[in-house]
């Protein structure tokens, strides 16, 4: 066990853990943090995604200690009390089923438009083709994702 | 009472309304982390909700029979749904506020739902079926309208005026001649019980005495509020269950058998003991399990524990190539049928044209997004389970009889999960935390890993399906022969004590296994003679077994289905027919119909779907281009229940590589009155799209002693890449009267289920010339048979 210090969504915890364990098991477990989740952990499902240094990043695979930067969970990207606009997307899209994997979605589909604010039909599903969900909401994800690249939200 | 009992999700959002103070994310800010010591206690006001409802335990069954178990008013004119069902994210919660918002005249947002926790709600099953509109919702939108009623006649009394000279609107009575006479419902009964007795021999028929309103006097059903469990989906604030945290709660993962079937000899508990935070490791039988106070010690301690396994001394099943073989040689366990009518032996030797074809549909698993998981907590000489089952009623019931105490002391807290379509109804975690939490007498939390999950979750029935039909001179369908066989023996889905994994492994056998079963087509085509037949067939290892069958989102119907739909289609382009226009000659060729026009109704979605695609009449194949890429387009038909739906799916086909892109497809669909329409498209658009991953992708794999398939590598789902560019839903209303005022409410999600995987394969033919008859039509296997066939 070690001393480790996270600085996570705006604020800085430090956590006394084994620096090996993979990351999303010390947000969720150690920090309280409900976005990321587990699905499989081997980083194929996309459900455990956090954003680190503006990459859509799996926690589930990460060790603790390869993480330099700050991290942005799902609970993070609101400013001011105001859904960022993905989410408010989601919300007028009602994208999600179960639920479940939509913080792989919405984390995934940020640092996809952070890099590129207008992508085109081929590049969300380039972007977002690693991302799964069993409830099979793609089409509305790919709707909302458009919403928000087009300024609709 | 327990100290520990977090605040259900569900739960939250009554306390929000109530005190306005307590959120979640404020407890986060202030507290750091996420264990929240408020009990439901905090809930109770003049009394908890519920009728029955106790919070340190035991936990009798709420009475379905009192109005105060099904609805709750509060001071501040807002009420509380409490309701037995689930809801795994298709927004029947969300259905269900609206119809019984509806009949009690309390506006939407003035609302809340709460469900499936055993201890507060009535007992309606939880999920399955995709029966909460079509049958949950009457018990509902009476007992609804019975508070209605009961408000009304107190609001009589006061006022001294006969009820016919009151009006109600959201909430609030006026008398109708002196509207400055006013009394809300808050007012009349806030905060008391209503006391008021219903009737009704089961659950189902829980009535009052008051009517539901006709079709023409509901405002709020037919409309689309959004989801209300939406927004804390989007913006990380929901509890799921997954999330439940408790003081002094441990972490355990299973060790499963290496291979099916497998005898525990011994286990070397010296290989876990140096890991930090290691418990215990329990085992029984043939299961075994590891206890660590932190969760990535007890997956470390589940990969390293030393285990010496015996393996079986026969193979546990043939392997998965082998699987169809095996299938046509097995003596069935049981068999129905055959069911005759005409004489259809008679009409196919007198057939101008007969058609052979036989149809086979894998194993294909639930591999629901994130593993099994559960919470058990054993506090206060209780067994509280914090779970996403979609039955939580038999998840209840079924923990009680396996650790052998009674049902009162046992309660299941429905918290919201992945997604569920049968996988959940055998509830393996919640059984093993119960379990492993009466050994620890900690709060035990087990979660399955992904490959636990993949090989050893429920499976969907792989079946074999012969058909032969026959088309007289002038290219009608004059004898149609269906045999189905399905692997389907020893069935499980209704967490059955005795039947979940923990129990098998345990080594519990239940005298006679479920004998499961096969499914004959749902269709309303009238052909003269037919033959149907089932069966079903065993592997040879019936217990233990990952190749264990389950209620996957319509158990059999997309396998029935896909063999019946695609069969149609090659009689039709035997005929040299349009599909559409010889399915239509089926279902017109007679004139009478069921209670619920089902015959009538079919004839509307397909002709609603040919519209709705733009559908040019031809036969199918289709005029073959040059280029790569081959285009067509086919459509399947069917309904389950009354519920009746045809479907139309254009593909693109790239005959370099095989592989199928489903570009657009198109759902005709009609489950009678519509509670929330845009609920309802995004149920069909996600019920269209899993059997779209089941046609292109899913098949269980396996070799003789275990499932190879265990990641989203070896068992490839449905991606964003994949998805349709665009699908049209068309919600239909065939009835012959589409404005009677009794208009039933049917189900959906599952029917929708069943027809795609016919609709793609009838796609490819019209794009290609080629049949497939082997699911899933993988890029492999599509590029083999065009290859075959010379395209």
């Amino acid at each position: 066990m070690s001393s480790v210090t996270l600085r996570v969504n705006g604020g800085a915890h430090t956590v006394d853990i084994d620096p090996s364990t993979p990351l999303l098991y010390i947000l969720r477990n150690d920090l309280g943090l409900q976005g990321p989740r587990f699905g499989c952990g081997l980083g194929q499902c996309g459900a455990c995604t956090v954003i680190v240094n503006g990459a859509a990043v799996r926690s589930c695979i990460t060790p603790t200690s390869s993480v330099k930067g700050e991290i942005t969970t799902l609970e993070g990207i609101a400013k001011d009390g105001t859904l960022h606009p993905l989410q408010q997307a989601w919300i007028d899209e009602q994208v999600p089923q179960c639920g479940f994997c939509q913080n792989g979605q919405i984390m995934t589909a940020k640092a996809l438009l952070d890099k590129n604010p207008n992508p085109t039909d081929e590049q969300i599903r380039d972007g977002m083709a690693r991302t799964l969900c069993r409830c099979m909401t793609y089409y509305r994800v790919q709707a909302a994702i458009k919403r928000v690249a087009k300024g609709v939200a | 009472m327990t100290p520990f009992t977090p605040i259900p999700a569900h739960i939250e959002e009554l306390l929000e309304e109530r005190f306005g103070t307590t959120s979640r994310r404020d407890f986060l800010k202030t507290s750091g982390m996420l264990v929240v010591s408020v009990s439901v206690a905090a809930l109770a006001g003049p009394f908890a909700p519920g009728a029955n409802a106790q919070v340190a335990g035991p936990y009798p069954d709420p009475n379905f029979r009192q109005l105060d178990s099904w609805i709750v008013i509060h001071e501040n004119n807002t009420a509380t749904f409490y309701v037995g069902k689930t809801d795994c994210g298709q927004g029947t919660g969300t259905a269900f506020r609206q119809m019984m918002a509806d009949e009690l005249d309390i506006a939407y947002d003035k609302t809340t739902c709460i469900m499936g926790s055993t201890d507060v709600t009535v007992d309606q099953g939880g999920s399955g079926g995709s029966d909460a509109i079509q049958t949950d919702g009457w018990p509902m939108r009476r007992v609804a309208a019975e508070a209605r009623r009961v408000l009304l006649d107190m609001a009589s009394a006061r006022f001294a005026v006969p009820v016919a000279q009151l009006t109600v609107r959201e909430a609030v009575i006026t008398v109708s001649a002196d509207p400055s006479k006013r009394v809300t419902y808050g007012e009349l009964i806030g905060g008391k019980r209503f006391n008021v007795a219903l009737t009704g021999g089961d659950v189902n028929a829980t009535a009052g005495v008051a009517r539901v309103k006709p079709v023409q006097a509901l405002s709020i059903v037919g409309l689309s509020p959004q989801r209300y469990d939406i927004p804390a989906k989007v913006d990380g604030s929901l509890t799921w269950a997954v999330d439940v945290k408790l003081p002094g709660m441990v972490h355990a993962r299973n060790v499963k058998p290496p291979v099916a079937g497998a005898t525990l000899v011994s286990i070397d508990e010296s290989s876990v003991r140096g890991i930090p935070g290691f418990l215990r490791v329990v085992s029984k039988g043939n299961y075994v399990a590891v206890v660590c106070e932190r969760e990535e010690q007890a997956i470390a301690a589940s990969r390293r524990l030393k285990v010496n396994w015996r393996k079986p001394a026969t193979p546990a099943f043939p392997k998965s190539e082998d699987l169809f073989n095996y299938m046509r040689g097995a003596t069935p366990t049981s068999s129905q049928g055959p069911n005759v009518t005409g004489n259809p032996d008679t009409a196919l030797a007198g057939a101008a044209q007969i058609i052979d074809a036989e149809y086979e549909i894998p194993f294909q698993g639930h591999t629901a997004f994130a593993p099994a998981h559960a919470m058990a907590d054993p506090s206060n000489g209780q067994m509280t389970i914090y779970s996403n089952d979609m039955k939580s009623y038999g998840l209840r019931a079924g923990v009680a009889q396996f650790l052998g105490i009674p049902r009162e002391h046992v309660r299941v807290v429905w918290m919201e999960g992945p997604q569920g379509y049968g996988r959940t109804a055998a509830d393996d975690a919640g059984f093993e935390a119960a379990f492993l939490a009466k050994e620890i007498g900690r709060p035990v939390r087990v979660q399955w890993m992904r490959h636990e999950e993949t090989a050893w979750d429920t499976k969907g029935p792989a079946f074999t399906v012969k058909m032969r039909g026959g088309l007289d001179t002038r290219g009608n369908l004059i004898a149609l022969d269906y045999n189905a066989r399905a692997a389907d023996y020893c069935h499980l889905g209704y967490n059955e004590a005795e039947t979940v994994l923990i129990a098998q492994l345990m080594g519990t056998r239940r005298a006679t296994p479920a004998a499961g079963s096969s499914a004959t087509p749902s269709d309303m085509y009238v052909i003269p003679n037919t033959r149907t037949a089932t069966q079903v067939v065993s592997l040879p290892l019936v217990w233990e077994t990952p190749l264990r069958t389950g209620n996957l989102r319509d158990p059999n119907g997309p396998q029935s289905t896909f063999a019946a739909e695609s069969f149609i289609d090659e009689m039709a382009a035997a005929a040299k027919a349009d599909p559409v226009e010889f399915r239509m000659r089926l279902l017109a060729a007679s004139t009478t119909d069921d209670s619920g026009f089902k015959r009538a109704r079919s004839i509307a979605v397909v002709k609603a779907a040919a519209e709705a695609y733009g559908w040019d009449a031809r036969p199918s194949p289709n005029a073959r281009g040059t280029g790569n890429i081959l285009t067509g387009r086919g459509i399947a038909y069917t309904f389950r229940s009354q519920t009746v739906v045809a479907e139309i799916a254009e593909v693109e086909v790239n005959r370099r590589t095989g592989h199928v892109w489903v570009k657009r497809l198109v759902c005709a669909h009609d489950c009678g009155l519509v509670i929330n329409p845009e609920g309802l498209r995004r149920t069909i658009e996600g019920g269209m799209l899993h059997s779209l991953s089941r046609a292109l992708h899913e098949e269980v794999t396996f070799d003789t002693e275990k499932v190879t398939s265990v990641d989203w590598n070896s068992h490839p789902t449905l991606t964003h890449a994949d998805t349709p560019a665009r699908i049209d839903v068309v919600l239909v209303n065939g009835d012959p009267n589409p404005n009677r005022p009794d208009l039933p409410h049917y189900g959906a999600g599952e029917t929708v289920c069943k027809p795609t995987l016919a609709a793609v394969a009838n796609a490819i033919y019209d794009a290609t010339g080629v049949r497939l008859r082997r699911v899933p039509f993988r890029d492999g296997r599509v590029l083999a048979a065009l290859k075959s066939a010379g395209v």
